[in-house]
């Protein structure tokens, strides 16, 4: 029996089995409340592994390493969410969106150090020696609202895009300001004396963590958007790139002390446009699917583990502290949302209502990261409090915030939102008001959003698409690509159907071009439309696709951890790969 | 009604583009701003600012047309049920939009009309054979009563959950 040889790559193997097995296990099984959500199934699984492994060894349960954790289990995920996230409410939002994750995670620090520092104070708790740099420290990785949380719980309660991507992009956003303040007040955690120059220092460093972050991103992205325009003849390692690129922005910035998150969002929000337009149409959906794949055994891993940690040696309970700590997390982010809410209300038009703000302070998950970075904090006496409080603080947030969402979700009746995706004349009107707005901004002399809009979009069209995509040449709008689509679906849908007859000829039609081709992407020109398999069946098709218009598809909500986006139910699913499997006999 | 403030920097913008000093602007005027040149509906919007018929705008004329883009503020919604709808009401944004639609002003977008615009909005790489499926399908997707073009009603209902408030207003008018 040769354990040792195999024993680390059999044991993360197991662990991956276990998550994806725990998965499968709460899916069967129905009958819980819809109440419970995922993750906090995941953690209690955690918890039981973690006190099976205590009973059976009587010692700590391996602690989920930091750097397991930073390196390998969390690229994927916000991989995943850069790659998936709707550029255009991101974009419109950008500044709400920066305010909440940059002020408002830098008030939720020092609101939440001082005031434990305060507590401390107390003689009665026997907490005199925790320094005012230990709490802000403390404070510094307590304060960050975490994404893989947020995205757990928030996929599960469909509010309306606004919220999702407000409450989402920030916690993507604040890992910027929560790394420098971390790194900044642990440093000064280890000097003698701490000058004014620091301190400023300290702040310009955010600048450059954050800057320096989005330009390493952007240039992985554009460099797998050019290499993505060679790889025409060897479409099998296409998905690869995109990985590649991605992870390695990532770990460049993590070598350069900027902020990773950051870093790997710009980069798949960047390339996403042009590789997708480069690449063919399986090597997309493998990267979709990839993507989708380790993201979610990223995810499940992260709360076992998260749950298996809580066993062990590892914490003084000191209630008050604890307590303490909770209370002040939501107390802080309460205040932050009401003040920030305040000010950016005067500035926007669409406001911001009372209870989205609550929906936003409410959701302001912490998760893994808190815990991750509270075990690389430097050895001191007081360490284990530090750990004890964010497990509670954690295992509060999750199973409690995580499971009463939804009810009070329901009980706000917060907007929801729109469940179907835009049609073909929704997207040219929204198209031709941009281009009126932006026109009238110009008239005005106001440079809003449509005006960066506008410029950006001929920076891309004169510069960019030339140098990154393969076929520059031939730019299709969204409108256009949007129309093939859906014409694609619909062929898709009547030849299911079986009314694939014969007609008189009528050779321009737009869809069926598509439908003739390979799943091979490349545009098709109108000469290539005259030589499809049968004229005779066009027409019909089109009588067809007339009669049936209004049976448009519906899409589920915009980002969702287990489906990707677009997609059918399983079942309709499994029919048309069926049918597209027939047509290729 | 639009601040005071913001009637001073209007008034100067206006002066600004006014190089004739003879306190109206002409198409000329319009079109020396070089981000329109390049914005595909730029005649259109031009054209939205002069009256039936005339060369020159006024002041006056100018305002009104961009009093269109004032943000819906809340208290406004509430008051004045009775008296006549203000410049930018949901409906009146909707309307000067399908105004540049619709030429040759029958209240209808045509297939022509339609067209035109995304000519004009989607460039020269896609045929003309596509561009009238895509219109087609545009038409078909509206069109309620079976005439085959749109009516303001319908184009309403296309845009029913895009939120127009937000879309068509330029925050600095306040």
């Amino acid at each position: 029996l040769d354990y040792q040889h195999v024993q680390v790559p059999f044991e993360i193997t197991l662990w991956i089995m276990l998550a994806s097995l725990a998965k499968i296990g709460f899916h069967l099984y129905n009958k819980l409340p819809p109440v419970v959500t995922e993750s906090c199934l995941l953690i209690f699984v955690g918890l039981i592994m973690g006190g099976i492994i205590y009973g059976l060894n009587d010692r700590s349960p391996p602690v989920m390493d930091s750097d397991i954790f930073f390196l390998y289990l969390l690229p994927p995920i916000v991989l995943d969410a850069g790659y998936f996230m709707p550029s255009r409410p991101f974009f419109e939002n950008i500044g709400t969106i920066l305010l909440y994750a940059v002020v408002g995670t830098i008030w939720n620090v020092f609101g939440i150090g001082f005031s434990l520092y305060g507590i401390c104070q107390v003689r009665a708790f026997r907490l005199q020696d925790v320094s005012l740099l230990h709490n802000l420290l403390f404070g510094s990785l307590i304060a960050a609202v975490d994404p893989v949380a947020v995205l757990a719980v928030f996929e599960e309660i469909h509010v309306n895009e606004k919220l999702h991507i407000l409450v989402f992009g920030e916690s993507l956003l604040n890992d910027a300001v929560t790394v420098v303040l971390y790194k900044l007040f642990r440093s000064f955690c280890e000097m003698p004396t701490i000058k004014t120059v620091d301190v400023f220092a300290g702040v310009g460093k955010f600048f450059v963590v954050g800057l320096g972050g989005v330009l390493v991103g952007l240039s992985f992205g554009f460099t797998a958007a050019f290499t993505t325009r060679f790889t025409k003849d060897i479409r099998v390692i296409e998905p690869l790139f995109v990985f590649l690129y991605s992870y390695l922005s990532y770990l460049t910035a993590e070598m350069f002390h900027l902020s990773g998150i950051v870093a790997i969002i710009a980069c798949a929000m960047g390339m996403k446009r042009y590789v997708e337009a480069n690449i063919s149409l399986k090597s997309h959906t493998t990267v979709k699917y990839f993507m989708k794949m380790w993201s979610s055994v990223s995810d499940t891993l992260i709360f076992i583990f998260l749950g298996v940690s809580t066993i062990g040696e590892n914490h003084e309970w000191n209630w008050p502290y604890i307590c303490f700590t909770v209370i002040f997390c939501l107390v802080w982010r309460a205040l932050g949302v009401l003040v920030l809410t305040f000010f950016v209300n005067r500035f926007h038009v669409n406001t911001i209502t009372s209870k989205d703000q609550f929906i936003i302070a409410y959701g302001g998950l912490r998760g893994a990261i808190c815990f991750s970075l509270v075990f690389l904090l430097p050895e001191f006496h007081r360490k284990k409090l530090f750990i004890a409080a964010t497990t509670v603080v954690i295992l509060f947030t999750v199973f409690v915030q995580g499971m009463t969402i939804r009810p009070l979700v329901d009980l706000l009746a917060v907007k929801r939102k729109r469940e179907s995706a835009p049609t073909v004349g929704e997207q040219i009107h929204i198209r031709f008001l941009d281009h009126l707005l932006a026109g009238i901004e110009d008239i005005s002399g106001h440079w809003g959003q449509y005006y960066w809009k506008d410029k950006l979009e001929y920076f891309n069209s004169k510069y960019l698409q030339k140098i990154l995509l393969r076929e520059y040449d031939q730019p299709k709008s969204s409108i256009v690509l949007l129309y093939e689509k859906l014409e694609r679906k619909h062929a898709i849908e009547l030849a299911e159907a079986g009314q694939l007859g014969h007609g008189p000829a009528h050779p321009s039609l737009l869809g069926f071009g598509f439908l003739c081709s390979s799943n091979d992407r490349t545009v098709r020109t109108d000469q290539k439309l005259e030589d499809t398999q049968n004229p005779d069946v066009l027409d019909n098709m089109q009588e067809i696709l007339a009669r049936n218009l209004y049976r448009i598809r519906r899409t589920g909500p915009a980002y969702n951890r287990h489906t990707l986006p677009g997609e059918p139910e399983p079942s309709e699913h499994a029919k048309e790969i069926l049918i597209l499997r027939h047509k290729s006999l | 009604s639009v601040s005071h403030s913001q009637i001073t920097r209007l008034y100067s913008r206006f002066t600004s583009l006014d190089k004739g000093e003879n306190g109206t602007l002409s198409r000329e005027d319009f079109q020396r701003i070089p981000e329109l040149a390049i914005n595909p509906l730029g005649d259109r919007i031009i054209n939205a600012f002069f009256p039936e018929g005339e060369d020159q705008v006024n002041f006056r004329g100018f305002m009104r047309t961009l009093a269109h883009f004032r943000p819906i503020e809340d208290n406004e919604k509430s008051k004045d049920q009775n008296g006549p709808e203000p410049l930018n009401s949901r409906s009146n944004k909707l309307h000067f939009a399908f105004r540049l639609y619709d030429l040759d002003k029958d209240d209808k977008i045509s297939r022509e009309e339609l067209l035109q615009v995304l000519r004009m909005m989607v460039g020269v790489n896609i045929s003309d054979e596509q561009l009238g499926s895509i219109a087609d399908r545009t038409i078909q997707e509206a069109d309620q009563d079976g005439d085959s073009a749109i009516s303001f009603a319908e184009f309403v209902k296309v845009l029913e959950k895009v939120d127009v408030e937000q879309k068509m207003s330029i925050r600095f008018l306040h």
